[in-house]
């Protein structure tokens, strides 16, 4: 995006003629201080979900009613929620779940997104009209309503949060990878394989996908970002995670009600890791599309 | 009632997202793909006939027709809706506008990053935030929305301020967004350079020349950002214990409370369908190139 300063995909005159153009992309990224700002940020969280346990001080399960709603000090630092539980110790442990949920739907929405674009766009023809107006109808519902209808048919489970999440992200990418699709499919090379003979489907996965991977990319740091931003938001109303997880969106929805009575400390560091890691995954994405378009 | 619920289910569901669709080839093609049958098509046909006739039904829980429910709920997500657009219109092509008139200074990067940070949030985070500040600390505005009775315009508009920033800031980074990009491409344009050259004040260029043409690829963010707000509401009006059409689906949604479900998100889907509509219609009105009808 051109309001970054990122000096992502300044061409390297030096390189050019030894690197592929997945290793120019590579280094261009290493050079973006956007990118490796949210990467930081992203690398802090996931090293929390993946070792936080072993580091917090208290078991963030562990409830100590006499010692609930204290606020931060030297012992809780983060102070402790309603049935005493430590804040800090949630916060830090609360990354785990929305680092699985979220790019597990992420990944889901990149596959079936990929292999939709991919059919609409070599097929086009009466296929693309009918899969794209089909598309095009779920994309013009809210994602948030989607979820609440499907939660509500399914029940609530992390499955069913990543599916839904996912199924309702594949059309926005299978749109950026049909239009990529509609570009390659007149070039020279895919004429070639179909001259070999070769079958539609090797000439979709094997010729083509290869050449639009950098789109789907971009499309696809992008949708984690907003993958998050979705769990969270769901979690939040209560058709994401479910407790006793401490995930920060959940433990916002459970304190929220008590704010009014000065108890800021249950809710503002969970909405601040929430924060935190939104805009990390964006910067990150917001890089990857610098590299990948300059 | 919840079992009856569970039974029809899948049909109600069918129906429910059926519903807000206006183009009736993406219905057909829907009740293909998701197998509806027969006698639930018929079932359908008669709730959209008696839909259309003001009849939304009976609640589940309340045991009282759904309308009532529907209209006072709708009328006050508007009221909400409304405060956070005439916010965020203005203010948010201001900032494209600035933005881009300043471009790659100091206070273009600003307005940028600042604006891609706020819209990329969740809006009960930015919301808590803001509660946090203003309502907690400051104790500036109140954390519910929910009015006294018999509130004026002016109590209720103060009760509105805090739940419409969350939708603020989150449209707020779009609309800017937009509004930068036409106009750096309406400052790039040759008639820009063809006004400046006739020796026209900057002024003048600005305001008769640039902004006309830069807003109107803005004009379609807006009317496309209604199916997000919609969304948003869904929300804010949780976080803030606000009566509106959000709320109303989302407890019909815990309570498995179908009539007032299916009637309360068909009628987000014409309010959609309604609100891009009005767009096209305000695109062709500010751009000299597309006229509606087809004697031009």
């Amino acid at each position: 995006m051109s309001a970054t300063d990122s000096p992502a995909g300044m061409p390297a005159p030096d390189n050019a003629g030894r690197r592929g153009p997945m290793a120019e992309v590579f280094f261009s990224l290493l050079r973006s201080g956007t990118f490796l700002t949210g990467l930081g940020i992203v690398l802090f969280w996931i090293a929390c979900a993946l070792f936080g346990e072993h580091f917090v001080p208290y078991d963030p399960l562990a409830d100590d009613i006499i010692n609930a709603l204290a606020p931060p000090s030297a012992e809780h630092w983060f102070g402790t929620d309603q049935i005493g539980r430590d804040v800090f110790s949630r916060v830090i442990v609360g990354s785990r779940d929305i680092l699985t949920v979220a790019p597990l739907a992420t990944l889901l929405a990149t596959v079936a997104g990929t292999a939709l674009g991919l059919f609409t766009g070599y097929f086009r023809g009466i296929v693309d009209d009918i899969i794209s107006r089909i598309l095009e109808a779920f994309m013009a519902i809210p994602v948030v309503i989607v979820a609440l209808l499907a939660i509500v048919a399914l029940g609530t489970s992390k499955t069913t949060v990543i599916v839904v999440i996912g199924l309702s992200f594949a059309p926005i990418i299978a749109r950026t990878v049909r239009s990529a699709v509609l570009a390659e499919r007149e070039l020279d090379y895919v004429a070639a394989a179909q001259l070999r003979h070769e079958s539609a489907f090797h000439t979709m996965f094997v010729e083509i996908l290869p050449n639009v991977i950098p789109p789907i990319l971009v499309e696809t740091t992008v949708r984690l970002g907003y993958a998050i931003f979705a769990v969270a938001t769901l979690s939040f109303m209560g058709f994401g995670i479910q407790p006793p997880s401490p995930d920060w969106g959940l433990s916002i929805s459970s304190n929220y009600g008590m704010i009014g009575g000065g108890f800021w400390w249950t809710v503002l560091f969970d909405a601040l890791a929430i924060a935190t890691l939104v805009i990390g995954v964006n910067l990150a994405a917001d890089g990857v599309h610098g590299a990948f378009n300059d | 009632m919840v079992f009856l619920g569970g039974q029809v289910l899948p049909g109600n569901v069918g129906r429910a997202i059926l519903g807000p669709f206006a183009d009736q080839r993406a219905v057909d093609t829907l009740n293909h793909t998701l197998g509806v049958d027969r006698p639930l098509l018929t079932q359908y046909a008669s709730w959209i006939w008696n839909f259309l006739q003001g009849d939304m039904g009976t609640s589940y829980i309340f045991r009282s027709p759904v309308a009532p429910f529907v209209i006072d709920a709708l009328g006050n997500s508007m009221k909400l809706a409304a405060v956070a657009f005439v916010l965020v219109v203005p203010i948010g092509i201001l900032g494209g506008v600035i933005a881009a008139l300043n471009l790659n200074r100091p206070l273009d990067r600003i307005i940028s990053l600042g604006g891609l940070s706020v819209t990329v949030l969740p809006e009960f985070v930015t919301g808590i935030i803001l509660i946090l500040i203003f309502g907690v600390w400051l104790r500036w505005l109140p954390i519910s929305a929910a009015w006294p009775r018999d509130a004026g315009f002016f109590t209720q508009l103060y009760y509105l301020i805090l739940p419409s920033l969350p939708l603020f800031l989150v449209l707020f980074g779009y609309i800017a967004r937009m509004a930068r990009s036409g106009m750096i491409e309406a400052l790039d344009s040759d008639y820009t350079r063809t006004a400046v050259l006739k020796g026209l004040p900057w002024r003048t260029v600005i305001w008769r020349h640039v902004l006309r043409n830069a807003l109107l690829p803005t004009i379609t963010v807006i009317a496309t950002q209604t199916g997000y707000l919609i969304g948003g509401l869904v929300v804010i009006e949780t976080l803030f214990r606000y009566q509106g059409i959000g709320s109303l689906i989302f407890t019909a949604a815990r309570g498995k409370d179908f009539p007032i479900l299916e009637a309360g998100i068909l009628t987000i889907g014409i309010v959609y369908a309604v609100a891009t509509l009005a767009a096209d219609f305000l695109y062709s009105v500010l751009n000299p190139r597309i006229r509606l009808g087809t004697d031009q």
